[in-house]
């Protein structure tokens, strides 16, 4: 090519790095040679370790602590309990539920390895070794474990500290146990429906109490400066804006003189969102010790005390006509929070967005009741790889459709085809309250059912189970279909807040005179790509390459407010806010190319990376040159730079939508289930790099396959936590793990600067009733209905066996 | 508590260091010698994020006491890209197929994967995932990963397969 011939569009273009393009992460670099940067590669002078003395039981009541072995032990610096708090007040601290939540343990215990004393050495090993001379003597009170019996008259009280009180942060409650009761719909119009109803199911739909398991456990660095009064905080967290809130009203430590900095996280899947008591006590171990102080959370502890997931039993009725048309729904939820309900929702929404519950179907009716309670388990729950408890209500719905088709002898894919809200509702107001932005869910079905030859599938199914029936195979196959409605960034002001901070998100971009940039955002990465991807969006926005944009996250000295990364919400609220920043940087520019050019601004249009004379394409100033010149020439009355900040408040949330279809060949003589197929069609709008969404929806689907065939952190009957380990909490390794097949649609969300979605946590949405639907299908034409979850060997046995397969 | 004299090669080079006899390995190196590109995620030799090439064996360094290293030969994170600078095939490979997120796993995973490639050279699909399964990763789904294991040992293999051709 000679040297001189001018660069095409089409290479113009690809030299942006843009929205839609496969660009390569560029975290990679640092990750892959192992620098990255994470909480317990710091190492500060002088710093010290904390670690906790944990609750032996679930629940009992503290007689007392003695602390003077500990403390006699050389390096050990400190050893803080309930007593040396509560002169802060910082014994107790707020939850982002409206509850209030132990620090450390305040005359009894509420969970096993519940927080009871905070152990700073100078050293973990000594810290470690002091945490065992701890000598708390306890007195044993009766544990309640089941959350069904928690509202028995005769249950033993766990929170004395409401002791009298019958409201809560969410209305009245009816039962010293009780949390809150939270309902939403119609409910005289819903039970009509079902008078009426000419064919009606009803199950008991639990999904179990699971843990995200980030491989990153939960840790901080606190570092408070007595001189300056200043307090440093590097931690894990998902939401660094809201930690220093959160911490400057609990300190009392003016917010300014409160750095937080969260480096390059683990992996968070919503266990990073909220204040654990191991931050606090590190906060208070240094302002005490005038060190900084290092809390390391071991795995035992993380699965055991840090932010469970789940726990919702769901009643859930569908109301039908014969035909297969659906005309109600009705789901009561018992919602199992533990000790405290330190669940991470915004403020007005206990239960979460659970009122998606009418998923993809025009429901005319639909009515929702979900009652929490108190129980002697760890406290939470969070939004575990979902928006909040959107996973849930996926869950409830898929199922629910599968019982219903099975009870109208109709197909599945039918039934759903069936009942969708078509392409032409949209919006869509829902029988739950939400204004569904777009969709076209028939169109992503039948090409779900199209490409994995759904029809023929069914057609070996039969076959194999006419064999089954004649003894001549003891295989079972099994198809499971899912098609899940997710609600993902949160969210508008009108609806949503954490602590009564307005759930928008921040961008800020600085075009620096050469022409590279930095952007400074509110979200924090947590393995999602977000340098990647959010450079792309101004690359396209503004005209400047990818590889020209910095983007940083996590320091909140430097970033504009933020809610954080979590929910889905960095594309649908933090990508509109950079889109909204980029455009005011090309509005700016604009006025700048055009007095460069000395014509009307109106006169010149933007063109990939340049702005030229309408008309005259060869008349143009490339961002580049406008970048030097917003430094230099700017047009009179204009001020120079060249750089913006948006603070985005979404109009809606977003309703990224999926077809998945999982195909199992199960073994009715051991009970193991073995994915033969797995494809999943995931419609997350406007697809900003298809390279990382296909590893998003990889991802989020083993976290589903780990959900729906193993995962479960239970109890026994006096509340020992069993299998708080990765010896027996189930992880997927590359070996179980099932080879995945991914698809799309596009449907742009109309409200949304860039028409994104967001699609991170799709895959965990729609993944686990996929999996669920496939083993409850493979068993369909036994009789059975509904098998509970996880579907490991032994359970999905069990259940074979009952049902004398 | 006493200390133990523990001399070792990490990476090409020769260190020592006075660790307690119970001193995990892991923390020796990320501690004592700052190689933090080591991770910990389980401490119970599950989640291979420590892992870390020992006389030619993959070995879970959170599992190990330092002072059984005192002697051996050791090959970490920080020692896979060429003395020059550039990056092993693995690291390419694992950018290229998008073979991590957080990147949490990714130090155990490449150094386990550089031992399997070792051992075999030439595995399939069902051998890298097998080979792997002792290195847990929450974020990719593996499929990418075992796409980045491929990537590398076609990379690996080409020169050999050039010679065989001359």
């Amino acid at each position: 090519m000679n040297e001189m011939t001018p660069p095409t569009a089409a290479e113009r273009t690809e030299k942006l790095q843009g929205m839609g393009c496969r660009r390569k992460r560029v975290e990679d670099v640092r990750f892959t040679q192992g620098r990255g940067n994470y909480v317990d590669d710091l190492k500060l002078p002088g710093m010290l370790y904390g670690d906790f003395v944990r609750s032996s039981y679930a629940h009992a009541r503290i007689k007392s602590i003695d602390t003077s072995k500990a403390k006699a032990v050389p390096g050990v610096v400190a050893v803080l309990t309930a007593a040396d708090l509560a002169p802060l007040k910082l014994h107790w601290m707020p939850t982002l539920a409206g509850d209030v939540q132990m620090v450390l343990a305040d005359g009894k215990v509420l969970f096993q390895n519940q927080e009871i004393a905070f152990v700073v050495a100078n050293d973990r090993y000594v810290a470690a070794d002091a945490a065992e001379l701890v000598e708390v003597e306890y007195e044993e009170l009766a544990p309640l474990v089941d959350a069904f019996r928690a509202m028995d008259a005769d249950a033993p009280v766990l929170r004395e500290d409401l002791a009298g009180k019958t409201t809560g942060a969410h209305g009245a409650r009816k039962h010293h146990n009780h949390i809150f009761e939270w309902a939403v719909g119609d409910r005289e119009a819903t039970d009509l429906a079902f008078r009426n109803a000419e064919v009606s199911i009803k199950e008991l739909i639990s999904y179990q109490r699971v843990h995200p398991a980030p491989l990153e456990t939960c840790q901080c660095v606190a570092s408070f400066d007595k001189i300056k009064g200043e307090l440093t905080l590097w931690g894990t967290f998902q939401a660094p804006h809201v930690v220093r809130t959160v911490a400057a009203i609990l300190s009392g430590i003016p917010e300014h003189k409160i750095h937080v900095i969260a480096p390059d996280i683990g992996g968070g899947f919503g266990t990073k969102v909220g204040v654990y008591p191991g931050y606090v006590c590190s906060v208070v171990a240094s302002i005490v010790t005038g060190k900084p102080v290092k809390w390391v959370e071991d795995r035992i502890e993380n699965l055991s005390a840090t932010s469970f997931a789940r726990d919702y039993h769901m009643t859930t009725e569908i109301a039908a006509t014969k035909a297969g048309k659906v005309t109600g729904l009705r789901v009561h939820v018992l919602a199992d929070h533990g000790a405290f309900d330190a669940c991470a929702d915004p403020s007005k929404w206990p239960a979460g967005f659970f009122n998606i519950v009418t998923g993809s179907y025009d429901f005319p009716t639909a009515h929702c009741v979900v009652d929490g309670v108190y129980t002697n388990k760890a406290p939470g729950g969070v939004a575990y790889r979902c928006s909040f408890r959107v996973t849930e209500a996926a869950y409830c719905i898929e199922r629910g459709m599968d019982i219903l088709a099975q009870k109208l002898g109709m197909d599945p894919a039918e039934l759903r085809l069936k009942n969708f809200i078509r392409r032409e509702q949209f919006p869509y107001q829902s029988a739950l309250g939400w204004e569904y932005d777009s969709g076209d869910y028939a169109t992503a079905m039948r090409q779900a059912l199209e490409k994995t030859g759904y029809a023929a599938l069914r057609a070996e199914q039969r076959t194999q189970q006419d064999a089954f029936k004649r003894g001549e195979t003891r295989e079972l196959m099994g198809i499971g279909v899912a098609f899940f409605t997710e609600i993902v960034g949160a969210g508008p002001s009108k609806n949503c807040d954490i602590l009564g901070i307005a759930m928008f998100d921040s961008c800020e971009i600085r075009i620096h005179p050469t022409g590279a940039a930095i952007t400074r955002m509110g979200t924090k990465s947590q393995g999602q790509g977000h340098e990647t991807t959010y450079a792309q969006i101004i690359a396209t926005e503004i005209g400047i390459p990818a590889d020209d944009i910095m983007v940083e996250e996590g320091n909140t000295d430097t970033a504009p407010y933020g809610l954080g990364t979590y929910g889905s919400r960095s594309t649908p609220v933090a990508g509109a806010a950079i889109a909204t920043a980029a455009r005011k940087i090309k509005a700016k520019a604009q006025m700048i190319a055009a007095y460069l050019l000395e014509v009307h601004h109106d006169d010149v249009e933007f063109d990939i990376d340049r702005f030229r004379v309408k008309g005259l394409p060869e008349k143009f100033k490339t961002m580049k040159e406008i970048a030097w010149a917003a430094y230099n020439a700017v047009p009179p009355g204009l001020e120079p730079g060249l750089e913006a900040v948006s603070y985005y408040d979404p109009p809606n949330m977003t309703y990224p939508f999926g077809a998945y279809i999982c195909v199992m060949d199960i073994d009715a003589d051991t009970g193991v289930a073995k994915t033969r197929k797995f494809y999943a069609l995931d419609d997350c709008g406007t697809r900003i790099n298809p390279l990382i969404i296909e590893g998003q929806v990889h991802g989020g689907l083993t976290e589903a396959f780990g959900i729906a065939m193993g995962q479960e952190i239970t109890y026994d009957e006096i509340g020992n936590v069993k299998g708080a380990s990765f010896m027996d909490y189930f992880l997927p390794t590359a070996v179980e793990t099932p080879h995945w097949e991914t698809d799309f649609t596009v449907t742009p969300s109309p409200h949304h600067p860039i028409g994104a979605k967001g699609v991170g946590e799709s895959p965990n949405v729609g993944g686990v009733p996929a999996f669920s639907n496939a083993v409850n299908d493979a068993f369909a034409f036994l009789g059975n209905t509904h098998i509970q979850m996880p579907h490991d060997a032994w359970r999905v046995w069990t259940a074979a066996q009952k049902l004398g397969a | 508590m006493a200390k133990t004299h523990v001399t070792m090669t990490v990476n090409g080079q020769t260190v020592e260091g006075l660790v307690e006899s119970r001193t995990l390995l892991v923390h020796f190196l990320r501690e004592t010698l700052s190689l933090t590109g080591t991770h910990i995620g389980c401490e119970t030799s599950h989640c291979g994020a420590c892992t870390v090439d020992l006389d030619g064996q993959s070995v879970k360094s959170c599992t190990m006491f330092a002072v059984q290293a005192e002697g051996a030969n050791l090959l970490t994170i920080e020692g896979i890209a060429h003395p020059d600078g550039t990056l092993h095939a693995l690291q390419e490979g694992f950018r290229e197929m998008h073979g991590l997120q957080c990147g949490f796993c990714t130090p155990g995973m490449i150094v386990r994967a550089y031992r399997l490639l070792q051992e075999n050279p030439n595995p399939t699909e069902a051998e890298i995932r097998m080979g792997i399964s002792g290195n847990i990763c929450r974020c990719t789904g593996y499929q990418n990963i075992v796409a980045a294991i491929q990537f590398a040992a076609a990379r690996l293999n080409a020169p050999a397969l050039q010679e065989q051709a001359a």
